[in-house]
């Protein structure tokens, strides 16, 4: 499939754009970094206001618990590391110190997901979405393009109360479609159509668009759906554009068998009978290689939402 | 180096029996909960209640007051039951503890508790708590003070580590953490589970300023925290050496009372020694 014709932007430019804006307009701002400020771009944030920016170095323990002794103090506190060691390597720290307190905590996760790339499964988190989202108190946000990052982390900053954003760490396809008006918990219709819902979140949004444009040759309209809140779900668009459509592909760069896929399923189970599919990497851990590559290998390409578009036409036609 | 009156001491040492009966009644009405830790850690709590803090009950959120973390979570009987005295809430809630819809939670819920400032339980996360309060105190330019105790098994915890290196990189001279060192974790003596000494070292390595007292010694807790305060341009740590069980001579260093309650006949005994029901 020929993504030529998109523009491709970084994420972690646009999250470290806004987040020295805040810095700028909002003196309650504290940014904590474990080591890789460089990589996940706060130290843009450092480099204008180092005395709120607190790198506590590879201690990822700590820096979850420093955040919120921080919230606890007034303050609006963005940690920021790799996915891998933002989640699980952390996730007792995340639990009692943020999201049971509900601290006023965003927890900004680069380089989630297999496109990583050469680092191999230690670095690649295939998991992070499913940890985030079974913790109470917790939202769970992942940005379709760049654009839409800045957006969201603008939003995070307004809300209170805990949060985790992931992002990858590759330049992701800037989505025309997007609009200006991002609110949490909303998901937003990019392209409207009648045959089929195709459920995008993070870089698969931009994998359902293409999708889309391929099926129209095949005669099926499909409507996309960006969920770019994965907690909590949009459950009235879900539900609306699955009686709409009567049939639901979701996509994501995350273990199909318990992220955002999983989430829709149990949802469309109690509220809407429709026929689903879910597309995202299978139960496996990833593995060093090119970013494209890996997404064709394991299953994250428009092809494999075509196919799987087609399953589920199948069985909505068997139904009806 | 002011010393401390009679007067004073005589008053802590009272406070500390009254928050002794109480959580040892509180434990045994739950009928589960910690009494060793609970009782090792009293004299300190009482000091620092009813002397070392600045807080306001009637304002538990006032933005300058002095912070106080129990990252020793589970020994929350003998701070609820300060805080109670202290004017926190009503000292008839303490019968509620443990019980399902109660404002005192099994290990300490800050959103729950007026006065309890940080959620801990899960162990080894208190100290990295109160270094965001110390970090913000000084970003803020305000002056108030920030207390954690920590329990002597905490000291097998990684992230205690993380958080005394970090501690003493930021210079937090007004964080002061207190080691209850009552010598004992669950599992049995810490000699035994996971061997800390030298401890007075380890912290001392850690760029900490180190202070051993007598933790049931109020003339030793006042003086140390008196010190704590004028140390300049690093944190310090109390490390108290501490009995577990203080106070009821069938718990003092027994590894059994660590997380059990009393039955009804050890209750009246542990009564009787303290002087009578609360």
């Amino acid at each position: 499939m020929n993504y030529g014709a998109w523009k491709k932007e970084s994420q972690r430019d646009f999250w470290a754009k806004a987040l020295l804006e805040l810095g700028r307009e909002r003196k309650d701002i504290v940014v904590l970094s474990a080591d890789l400020s460089t990589s996940v771009k706060t130290s843009v944030f450092a480099k204008e206001f180092p005395e709120r920016h607190f790198n506590v170095g590879i201690a990822e323990q700590n820096m979850m618990s420093i955040a919120a002794g921080f919230a606890a103090s007034g303050k609006t506190v963005f940690a920021s590391t790799f996915a891998a060691f933002g989640t699980g390597r952390v996730y007792d720290q995340i639990r009692q110190s943020i999201a049971y307190p509900e601290m006023n905590v965003k927890i900004v996760a680069t380089h989630a997901g297999i496109t990583v790339g050469g680092d191999g499964a230690t670095h690649q988190i295939v998991e992070d979405i499913a940890l985030m989202r079974a913790l109470p108190n917790m939202t769970v946000v992942v940005p379709a393009d760049a654009p839409e990052t800045y957006l969201a982390i603008r939003a995070v900053a307004d809300y209170i109360g805990p949060v985790y954003l992931r992002m990858g760490r590759a330049d992701v396809p800037t989505i025309a479609s997007i609009q200006d008006d991002f609110k949490l918990g909303k998901a937003t219709v990019l392209r409207d159509g009648d045959d089929v819902t195709l459920i995008g979140t993070g870089v698969m949004v931009s994998r359902c668009l293409v999708a889309a444009d391929e099926l129209t040759k095949e005669g099926i309209d499909a409507r996309v759906l960006n969920m770019s809140t994965i907690k909590p779900l949009d459950r009235e668009a879900l539900i609306k554009a699955a009686r709409d459509t009567g049939a639901v592909v979701t996509a994501e760069e995350h273990s199909v068998t318990v992220g955002m896929g999983a989430a829709v399923a149990m949802d469309l189970a109690e509220n809407a009978h429709v026929p689903m599919k879910r597309v995202g990497i299978p139960d496996v851990f990833g593995e060093s290689g090119d970013s494209d590559e890996l997404m064709e290998k394991y299953g994250l390409t428009a092809e494999n939402i075509i196919e799987a578009t087609h399953d589920v036409m199948r069985r909505k036609g068997g139904a009806l | 180096m002011p010393k401390h009156s009679r007067e004073l001491i005589g008053k802590l040492e009272h406070e500390a029996l009254k928050i002794r009966r109480r959580l040892v009644r509180m434990i045994y009405q739950a009928g589960s909960g910690h009494p060793g830790g609970s009782l090792s850690a009293t004299d300190v709590i009482a000091a620092l209640y009813f002397h070392v803090l600045n807080v306001d009950p009637k304002d538990p959120s006032w933005v300058d007051r002095d912070r106080f973390v129990l990252s020793k979570g589970h020994a929350c009987p003998a701070w609820y039951a300060a805080l109670a005295e202290r004017g926190f809430f009503p000292i008839e809630e303490l019968d509620t503890l443990r019980k399902t819809g109660s404002r005192l939670q099994g290990h300490p819920d800050m959103r729950k508790t007026p006065g309890v400032e940080a959620s801990t339980g899960s162990e080894g996360q208190g100290l990295s708590n109160g270094i965001g309060m110390a970090l913000a105190a000084k970003l803020d330019r305000r002056s108030y003070r920030i207390y954690v105790m920590v329990g002597d098994g905490e000291n097998d915890c990684g992230q205690t580590w993380e958080a005394a290196m970090s501690a003493s990189f930021y210079k937090l001279d007004n964080l002061c953490a207190i080691v209850d060192r009552n010598l004992m974790q669950l599992d049995g003596p810490t000699k035994h589970i996971m061997s800390l000494e030298p401890l007075a070292d380890k912290w001392k390595a850690f760029g900490w300023k180190v202070l051993e007292i007598d933790g049931h010694n109020f003339a030793e807790i006042l003086k140390a925290f008196d010190k704590a305060e004028s140390v300049k341009g690093k944190p310090t740590v109390i490390i108290a050496r501490t009995l577990k069980g203080k106070g009821v001579s069938f718990m003092e260093g027994a590894v059994a009372f660590h997380g059990k309650a009393p039955n009804e006949e050890e209750y009246e005994q542990a009564m009787t020694e303290l002087g009578g029901e609360p």
